[in-house]
């Protein structure tokens, strides 16, 4: 988060964006957490391409 | 014994030739003729351009496929398409290709059909735009991962950008090349990868990554961009792309049109008139795409192209092309069963059909020059459209001239996407993206256009091992190894 923060500058076009926290970082890449949104993800991929056949 | 004739094997070619044939079996013909020695699984270009791949990894021999399938390969070029026959043939349509390979290379031949598929796709139009790439797409000035060959020589030159790096400071411009662009995408897998492998370089902080692209925001992706549900929001994917841009550290300029490339430099010009220059070490500016610039001929001889194909080199379908102004547009303008306007037997699918407008909405710079994305057409579409246009020419051929068309319209169908932001097992990231349907359709989904509850997109490692995935699963189904047909487009 802090080295995100350090490329912000106000007024810059990054300065109104919003920016990911440590935690939502961290969880991007946790393996465990990843494992759910594995499946979940496949499983709302497969519900669209079925929807799209 | 009918034949059918697929020009061009590639994403949505290859699935319309091999279920074809599946579907038609020994009694009648499929042929595929296409330029190309090998199939390449395009998205994994991008991992070429990084070096994370090889050529090999994301390519293979077509020959054995068709041989093992029963297709007949021809290693050429289709040059022109006669649809009331003529020469030798009589009133029977056929084409006329040019060997590009199997030792025939140069020699012309004419192969009459019964039914035409034009999956072409897009021809590279680095001309349009001076300075950028050239008539081999392997730039002077700017490099592209298009093909696995143009993503090799790509990695070539970043990883001297890289080498310098480690001494000096060294900028790198990555986005679109062209006021008319499509597949912002690619380009936006490719900062991404290019920013997580500068990382892993240990090269990073003398880098200076920049975008530039036609988009009017960031996230448009020539799709008008798409809203998910998020926190309690219905969220537009530009809060999403711009997040990464500033999470990442990377610059962008929008609305611009690249106008000129030199050395070092790319001349662009924004829509609200502003024009600058932006100095680089290292470029991949996608260029736009146009027709692969196939004629169409009268049995009289007569010049019958324009009528054919649209302007931009696209084969016209039943879309409606006369939509006029953003504000008519509807969703039933999109082709349904991507059938010639001129020709019963001749349908277009994937890239190589004309849509009937953008689905951004197009603007102009004060100059007047055009500025936004045009339409992708990604692999999820082409290779359902393929498949269903297989399955038309199957019906009536199996069942009787007047069997049916299937459907297969942009505007009733989803796409699943991965955007890769960086490959590793236990590091590696992508955005996982559904949009549905993938052509907004403002009259069922009045103000987002598009159905919130099947439009999501998240970003993490599980998004990169399914991208992962999907790579070996398409290269396993294009080999047609067993069970490819149980594996969706
Ligand atoms: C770098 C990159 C990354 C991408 N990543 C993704 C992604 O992650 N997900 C996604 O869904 N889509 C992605 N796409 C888009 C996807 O590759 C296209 O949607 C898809 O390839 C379109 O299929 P197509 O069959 O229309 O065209 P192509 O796959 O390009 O096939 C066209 C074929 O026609 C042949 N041909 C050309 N001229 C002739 C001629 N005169 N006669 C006969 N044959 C000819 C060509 O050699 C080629 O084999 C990406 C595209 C690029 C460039």
């Amino acid at each position: 988060m802090k080295e995100i923060e350090k490329r912000i500058k106000p007024y810059d076009a990054n300065f109104t964006t919003m920016v990911p926290t440590t935690f939502v970082k961290a969880m991007r890449t946790c393996v465990l957490w990843q494992i759910i949104r594995f499946i979940v993800i496949n499983i709302k991929m497969l519900v669209v391409v079925r929807k799209s056949h | 014994m009918a034949r059918v004739i697929v020009m061009g094997g590639g994403v949505s070619g290859h699935t319309a030739a091999t279920f074809a044939k599946k579907w038609l079996g020994k009694d009648h013909e499929v042929v595929v003729v296409t330029p190309n020695a090998r199939w390449n699984w395009i998205p994994s270009n991008i991992w070429v351009g990084v070096g994370e791949m090889t050529k090999d990894d994301v390519t293979f021999e077509l020959a054995p496929v068709y041989h093992k399938a029963g297709i007949d390969y021809r290693q050429a070029k289709a040059l022109g398409i006669h649809p009331e026959g003529g020469s030798t043939h009589g009133d029977k349509p056929y084409i006329v290709i040019e060997y590009t390979g199997q030792g025939k290379e140069g020699q012309k031949e004419e192969l009459t059909y019964d039914y035409l598929i034009n999956a072409t796709g897009p021809k590279l139009n680095f001309a349009a735009t001076p300075g950028l790439g050239d008539a081999n797409g392997l730039g002077e000035f700017t490099v592209s991962v298009c093909t696995a060959d143009h993503a090799e020589h790509a990695n070539h030159e970043l990883q001297k950008v890289f080498e310098k790096a480690k001494h000096s400071k060294q900028t790198v411009l990555i986005g679109t090349g062209h006021g008319m662009c499509t597949c912002q995408g690619a380009a936006f897998e490719y900062i991404f990868n290019v920013e997580h492998e500068a990382k892993k370089a240990g090269v990073r902080d003398n880098l200076d990554i920049k975008w530039i692209s036609n988009e009017s925001f960031l996230g448009d992706f020539g799709i008008g961009g798409l809203h998910m549900k998020r926190g309690g929001y219905a969220a537009s994917s530009r809060l999403f792309a711009e997040s990464l841009f500033s999470e990442r550290g990377v610059n962008w300029t929008i609305g611009a049109a690249v106008t000129q490339v030199e050395k070092g430099k790319a001349h662009y010009e924004q829509l609200d008139g502003t024009t600058g220059v932006i100095d680089f070490d290292f470029a991949m500016l996608i260029p736009p795409f146009a027709g692969v610039g196939l004629k169409a001929i009268a049995k009289d001889g007569t010049d019958i192209t324009d009528q054919m194909f649209a302007p931009n080199g696209f084969m016209k379908v039943d879309a409606n092309y006369a939509a006029g102004a953003y504000e008519n547009w509807k969703a039933s303008d999109w082709p349904k069963t991507y059938q010639s306007t001129i020709a019963d037997n001749v349908f277009a699918v994937g890239i190589a059909f004309a849509p009937p407008h953008p689905i951004s909405k197009p603007m102009k710079s004060p100059s007047g020059r055009d500025i936004f994305p045009t339409p992708p057409r990604t692999g999820m579409p082409s290779g359902i459209i393929g498949k269903t246009v297989a399955h038309s020419i199957c019906d009536k051929i199996l069942k009787g001239k007047n069997a049916p068309l299937h459907e297969a319209s942009m505007a009733h169908m989803g796409a699943a996407c991965v955007a890769s932001a960086g490959k590793g097992l236990t590091n590696g990231t992508a955005a996982a993206l559904t949009v549905y349907p993938v052509v907004p359709d403002f009259e069922t989904y009045p103000g987002l256009g598009r159905d919130l509850n099947y439009t999501f997109g998240e970003i993490g490692l599980a998004g990169h091992w399914i991208k992962h995935i999907l790579h070996h699963m398409f290269l396993y189904k294009a080999k047609l190894n067993p069970g490819w047909t149980l594996i969706p487009e």
